[in-house]
């Protein structure tokens, strides 16, 4: 409760929450985007490259103002996505090796000015530094209020291209066939990628970024089949991982601000790829298992009814130790022949005699009907 | 205009060439299909059957060449061409719903930013009832079994109201069921004078399927109707004397000259 009246009054807790949670939103539903079209690397390429943008705007202006900062960013991750493309396009390189020769080429080259600036007198580039792992506690009111335009600018320009932008993420072919430039497009939605990556950087820096490009997607595609409500959720996801890590970093004032923000993502991205509905691999465990037990219960049944078929009395009891042999699903049919008693298909007519009730016989004749035998 | 469109061909490729890294995958194609007919595209794999699909809508980059669709440059006349891609270029895990990926169908008519409106909605379902797969339309698209997949990519062309149609595998991995539904679909846009390209790999249906045929092998060996190209000296040249290729049609040449008329 205390903790919520700060998220309201505090001003610079408020600052960070909302300004993380504008970056997880607009990641969040740009991420989707990346993640559909099997692009979730590039957002690591485009963080990466963003870092010498920065420097160097700043070098070249002087000025920390944080569109500035975007703009270098943006375009640095804009130059290294073309590079990237264009070694594609013309050379035999793989993509995956490109983004990852133009990823550590460019994160490099932002080392290198990053640290020669940090060796010289000037006093005021203190604070380029938080690009690299972020500090959301550095967020100020200013900063907020331009992540909020850029990012905002970026979710209306997503709902007026949401048809192109589907169609050119599911099928690009196809909408170059109908006359799209699909071009224009592709160029449109990756721009838009980039800004989302480089409004979190700040908050998140350029090391961890590309995950909140990726994580919230991802969690978010476990639940839901629509694209609509996979960017809805995608969004929401991303903000409140933006906010919860925030929150936790900015009240633990030793825990970093970005990492603390991928993990909250991290999180989300674990309990939505173990329990979404559908999807989720623990509800897979689970049908899978019940399926196996059905089965294992169904030629249980068969034995016994096959078995008994031999004396012409359909209950005709039989030792477990003899269904054991016959069964080849499990070597234990004990666990098996409760259940079917539980269910009354089977009853226990000695210490380990079995045999079907009228109900299990029923079953069976219904089993081998639908099975064609 | 359709008396016009009847005198024209309905796709004219002049010196189609196509390379890649300098080394050409088409050379030098120039094909004529007349309006209203079946044509499968044979050839063997790499013959660049995709690649000549691809060249004329215009999805590839040429190194020459020209193509018209019913008298003009294919640019003008892209709403008078529906496009059936092979069913493995999508991911079929992709977030949505049959009835939205036929809408895209209509997209090209809808244009830029305007959203599909509820006639389109209804077109796309008179599309799936056609493919019979209406009571799917609200379906996930990976609940799809292959032949499902494929008569949704046939309904989202459909619903394209096309006059040229170019499909590409669309027999691929489907079920007997379906292969004859397609066909009594292509047999359908063929009574109301559609044309219809497909690219076809099963040799042995060619003769049932379809009446105009393209022997392509990089460059096109030969064109025409079925009856005129498809034998086995054609075949044995495209694909290079394989015998494997050539005992299907031999019966089928067999089967043929015991037919009676």
């Amino acid at each position: 409760m205390d903790l919520l009246q700060q998220l309201i009054t505090d001003y610079t807790l408020r600052n960070v929450a909302l300004g993380s949670a504008v970056l997880g939103m607009v990641a969040g539903t740009l991420g989707s985007f990346a993640l559909l079209r099997q692009q979730s690397l590039l957002g690591d390429a485009v963080s990466h490259a963003a870092l010498p943008g920065v420097v160097i705007a700043y070098m070249l202006t002087g000025s920390k103002a944080p569109l500035v900062l975007i703009l270098g960013a943006a375009l640095a991750g804009w130059v290294a996505t073309g590079l990237v493309m264009l070694t594609v396009a013309n050379t035999r390189i793989k993509y995956d090796s490109a983004l990852g020769i133009v990823l550590s080429v460019f994160f490099g080259f932002g080392l290198v000015l990053l640290t020669f600036l940090q060796k010289t007198p000037d006093a005021n580039q203190a604070g380029l530094d938080t690009f690299l792992f972020g500090q959301a506690a550095a967020l100020v009111h200013r900063d907020v209020i331009t992540m909020s335009i850029v990012g905002g600018i970026s979710i209306v320009l997503i709902i007026v291209f949401w048809k192109e932008f589907k169609m050119l993420s599911f099928d690009s072919d196809f909408g170059k066939s109908l006359g799209f430039n699909m071009r224009f497009a592709d160029i449109l939605l990756t721009a838009l990628i980039v800004i989302a990556i480089v409004i979190g950087l700040q908050t998140v820096g350029v090391v961890l970024m590309s995950a909140m490009i990726i994580a919230p997607a991802a969690a978010a595609r476990q639940w839901t089949n629509r694209l609509s409500g996979m960017i809805a959720l995608s969004a929401l996801f991303g903000a409140v991982a933006g906010v919860a890590g925030a929150t936790i970093s900015s009240v633990q004032s030793n825990l970093p601000t970005g990492p603390v923000v991928v993990l909250g993502a991290g999180v989300i991205v674990t309990v939505s790829i173990l329990f979404a509905p559908a999807r989720g691999v623990v509800w897979t465990w689970i049908r899978q298992w019940r399926n196996g037990k059905r089965l294992r219960m169904e030629a249980v049944m068969v034995d016994l009814f096959t078995l008994a078929a031999h004396h012409h009395r359909a209950d005709y009891p039989h030792d477990e130790a003899v269904i054991n042999m016959m069964t080849n699903i499990t070597g234990r049919s004990l666990k098996t022949l409760e259940a079917l008693e539980d269910r009354g298909l089977a009853t226990r007519l000695g210490p380990s005699q079995w045999a079907l009730t009228d109900a299990g016989v029923a079953r069976v004749r219904s089993i081998l009907e639908t099975s064609g035998a | 205009m359709p008396l016009t469109d009847q005198r024209r061909h309905a796709i004219e490729v002049r010196d189609l060439t196509v390379a890649y890294h300098e080394k050409p995958v088409l050379w030098d194609i120039d094909l004529d299909v007349p309006a209203g007919v079946l044509m499968a595209i044979v050839g063997p794999n790499g013959a660049g059957k995709t690649t000549l699909i691809k060249a004329i809508l215009g999805l590839i980059r040429t190194a020459a060449g020209e193509v018209s669709i019913l008298g003009h440059k294919y640019k003008r006349q892209r709403n008078r061409v529906a496009y059936v891609p092979q069913r493995g270029s999508v991911d079929w895990d992709f977030p949505t719903s049959v009835l939205d990926v036929v809408t895209m169908g209509r997209y090209g008519r809808i244009g830029w930013v305007r959203r599909p409106s509820r006639t389109d909605k209804d077109l796309a379902v008179k599309a799936l009832e056609k493919v019979g797969m209406d009571q799917f339309r609200k379906r996930q698209i990976s609940e799809l079994s292959g032949g499902q997949q494929q008569r949704v990519f046939l309904a989202r062309a459909l619903v394209q109201d096309a006059d040229v149609y170019f499909m590409d595998e669309p027999f691929q991995g489907v079920d007997a069921v379906t292969e004859r539904a397609i066909v009594e679909i292509l047999r359908d846009l063929r009574r109301h004078n559609k044309t219809v390209v497909v690219v076809h790999h099963d040799l042995q249906t060619v003769e049932e399927y379809f009446d105009y045929v393209m022997l392509l092998n990089i460059r096109k060996i030969a064109s025409g109707p079925v009856a005129e190209v498809f034998n086995s000296e054609n075949l044995r040249i495209t694909y290079g004397g394989r015998v494997a290729f050539l005992k299907p049609t031999a019966s089928a040449d067999i089967t043929q000259s015991q037919k009676p008329g």
